[in-house]
């Protein structure tokens, strides 16, 4: 027989250790090589540090080295899922430096094809949020859709992901007959879908409860770590470039800046995040159902306002509302064929900076909601 | 025995036990590859693509190739994993999963083994697969494995006690936890099942929201219990990897593959037990021979599986603390509610008694 004994349980010295997890870069839900050094209290996120870096690929030096049309294809290679939109910024701040005026139909096709990509670019965003949160389907729903634009991408410039397609002065070459009423049936489908997502996932409850008050970014604080696009919108602050500083012919056309509106939760957290981009491909639908009509039927040499020579001499700033948010070049050229300095400001790299501050105190499982409704994507980051 | 045709056709010897253990085997084994087509082909009609088409006539074929793929990959073990803990733990939880096969009937000619406590026994045996799960999480030393095994050991632990209430109710108005009893209460048309509240007078409609609700706590209970989605949050994939089973691959993995579509069976069939008469013909006595039973028994089972299936590719995933909410604060309530309806019922009902 052993010797009967009083057991005392301290609960005060059970000894207990946060656990200090590593989220990617082989993870499905990081949206690329991301890495998120994540400390853990039982299923509590007390800390985020998130490491980038996996893609960098000496964006900004190989831009020295390039002419300026050969930079072009490098650019397609920052947000590769809106390479169209990318291109925009460039051509556009390019032009202005050497005096360029581009006609009104270049211009059209330039919104219309930014459009598209905004569609496509925000279908990802809201396909890969909806994994995120375990639904799977709408995914598939709307990566159908965006094969539909890819193919009008494919039978305008030859790739379906970068597209070198709009270059300094004008276009790589002109639209083919039927570009037009091919971008009205997706303006049609787009809707479709989008309606049905709205019904299968949006709308679900279980998605909802997922979503709302996490993740919550508060307007000053978006607007301090510089967030832009629909992050900074989600909050409800209503600056979208295309109506804050009009390019191209969006001051033309009538259509809404979406914001946030805290439907269901609080103002800005993630359901907020990802209604604005629901919401602004009805808006680029619009845009685009004005935009086609700005479109003559007569051809024209699309060409003929690209300078034989691009060696521009000054120092510029320019910008343009891409699906991610405001990506920006400031170029510096010093009359010679190929830019002295090109320096890129990338929204998702701002938006991403502003995770660490969002996510403290939610749940591992909602860490990963977050990170999706910020839709980052890692080659702008790293460049 | 007068349930086993097999004693019938070879006597009461060995061989008999023998061929009465093959048979669940082979048809699991049958079940799961069927199960597994369905899922891919079942996601695929979902999400508007094909699936899988190249392998046989529509890819039917599929679920053998994938079976063949997984024994043929290397069995890889993990360095600084507990060894004997991770080579056991698949097996453990096919173990739980198939030793519940044993009190499943197919048919009023052929049930395994005739339990007195045959309700009893499968939601014993069936919970087994927590402790698979567990040591398979534990076991692999991978933070990802144990937040997946610690997710589930409280989850599955959770679900089961709305469960067990539903289970009770049942046990209450057939006055008996053996299979063949719950299922012979039932006979005599769709009107008779439990889900209708089971023979009785017609004001027993009464009671039918009562029944309802236990029905919706029980089948929600049995997608917590499978971990299929929405509650699939030990093996989340887009939160942490593959959960407890993120270290396994080949024949283990499959083996926790195998575990989890006999699982989805093994709840399916106890639904079809409980509520909807078990392998009673919904038409009285039209077309309730033996066959037919199986029949009858396979489909109403192959239609739950099929709703979750179906559930799984349309809904997203819930949060951990919402899944704890919604066992402990929504459903065991009404399922306390449910059952004392359930229990007035057993007490009114003059045919039972």
């Amino acid at each position: 027989m052993t010797e009967k004994r009083d057991i005392e349980i301290d609960f005060g010295q059970v000894h207990t250790e946060r656990m200090r997890l590593n989220v990617g870069p082989q993870h499905p839900s990081t949206h690329g090589v991301l890495r998120l050094e994540v400390e853990l209290e039982g299923e509590i996120v007390t800390d985020v540090v998130p490491h980038i870096g996996y893609l960098h690929r000496c964006f900004e030096k190989y831009c020295e080295n390039s002419t300026y049309v050969q930079v072009v294809p490098y650019i397609d290679r920052l947000d590769y899922i809106a390479s169209m939109s990318n291109e925009i910024p460039y051509a556009l701040g390019i032009e202005k430096l050497m005096g360029i005026q581009v006609s009104e139909r270049i211009q059209a096709i330039r919104t219309v094809l930014a459009e598209l990509n905004r569609i496509a670019s925000h279908q990802i965003a809201v396909a890969t949020f909806g994994m995120d949160a375990g639904a799977f389907t709408p995914f598939l729903y709307l990566f159908r859709d965006r094969e539909l634009i890819l193919d009008v991408f494919e039978r305008l410039s030859g790739g379906r992901l970068l597209y070198n397609y709009i270059r300094p002065g004008g276009l790589m070459r002109d639209i083919y007959p039927t570009f037009v009423s091919d971008v009205l049936a997706i303006v049609k489908q787009v809707r479709e879908t989008n309606k049905e997502v709205q019904n299968l996932l949006i709308d679900n409850k279980i998605f909802i409860e997922r979503t709302i008050n996490i993740g919550i970014l508060p307007a000053d604080v978006a607007i301090n770590f510089g967030c832009s696009g629909p992050t900074l919108r989600g909050s409800g602050v209503d600056y979208d470039l295309r109506r804050a500083e009009p390019y191209l012919l969006y001051d033309k056309f009538d259509f809404e800046v979406c914001v946030g509106k805290g439907l269901m939760g609080t103002l800005g957290d993630s359901y907020d995040r990802n209604i604005v981009r629901m919401w602004e491909m009805e808006e680029s639908c619009k845009i685009i159902e004005q935009a086609v009509k700005l479109i003559p039927d007569a051809s024209e040499d699309v060409r003929a306002s690209i300078p034989k020579k691009i060696a521009p001499k000054g120092e510029i700033y320019t910008k343009a509302e891409n699906p991610k948010g405001e990506l920006g070049f400031y170029i510096v050229a010093d009359g010679k064929n190929k830019p002295y300095r090109l320096k890129g400001r990338s929204p998702s790299f701002s938006n991403l900076s502003v995770l660490p501050y969002i996510s403290k105190g939610y749940m591992i499982a909602d860490l990963i909601i977050i990170l999706g409704s910020i839709d980052i994507v890692l080659g702008e980051i790293d460049r | 025995m007068e349930h086993n045709f097999i004693f019938n056709l070879v006597g009461n010897n060995i061989w008999a036990y023998i061929i009465t253990a093959v048979i669940p085997l082979v048809f699991v084994t049958l079940y799961a590859l069927v199960a597994i087509l369905g899922e891919l082909k079942i996601a695929s009609w979902v999400q508007d693509r094909l699936g899988p088409m190249r392998t046989g006539w529509k890819g039917v074929l599929q679920p053998l190739a994938e079976v063949v793929k997984l024994l043929q990959k290397e069995d890889i073990t993990p360095k600084n994993v507990n060894k004997p803990l991770f080579n056991v733990s698949p097996f453990v939880m096919f173990t739980g999963s198939f030793a519940a096969f044993a009190a499943i009937p197919y048919s009023s000619k052929f049930i395994p083994a005739e339990l007195n406590v045959g309700l009893f026994y499968i939601f014993a045996v069936s919970s087994f697969a927590v402790i698979g799960i567990l040591m398979g999480g534990w076991s692999s030393n991978n933070k990802y494995s144990m937040l997946g095994g610690i997710r589930s050991a409280a989850q599955m632990i959770s679900y089961e006690i709305p469960m067990a209430l539903s289970i009770l109710a049942i046990a209450s108005m057939a006055n008996s936890l053996n299979i063949v009893e719950i299922i012979r209460i039932q006979e005599g048309g769709f009107w008779n099942w439990f889900i209708f509240a089971g023979p009785g007078p017609i004001w027993k409609i009464v009671f039918l929201p009562f029944i309802f609700i236990l029905f919706l706590v029980y089948f929600i209970g049995t997608l917590a219990e499978t971990n299929r989605t929405p509650f699939d949050i030990p093996e989340g994939e887009s939160e942490i990897v593959g959960g407890y089973h993120t270290e396994y691959s080949g024949m283990k993995f499959a083996m926790f593959f195998f575990a989890e579509y006999s699982n989805m069976y093994v709840v399916s069939a106890l639904i079809t037990i409980m509520f909807l008469g078990g392998w009673n013909s919904p038409f009285g006595n039209f077309l309730n021979g033996p066959i037919w039973q199986f029949f009858w028994f396979i489909s109403k089972a192959m239609f739950f599986v099929f709703v979750q299936i179906w559930l799984r590719w349309t809904l997203p995933r819930v949060r951990v603390d919402q899944l704890m909410y919604i066992t402990w604060k929504v459903m065991l309530p009404f399922a306390f509610v449910a059952f004392l309806g359930i229990a007035l019922w057993a007490m009114l009902n003059p045919t039972v008694f």
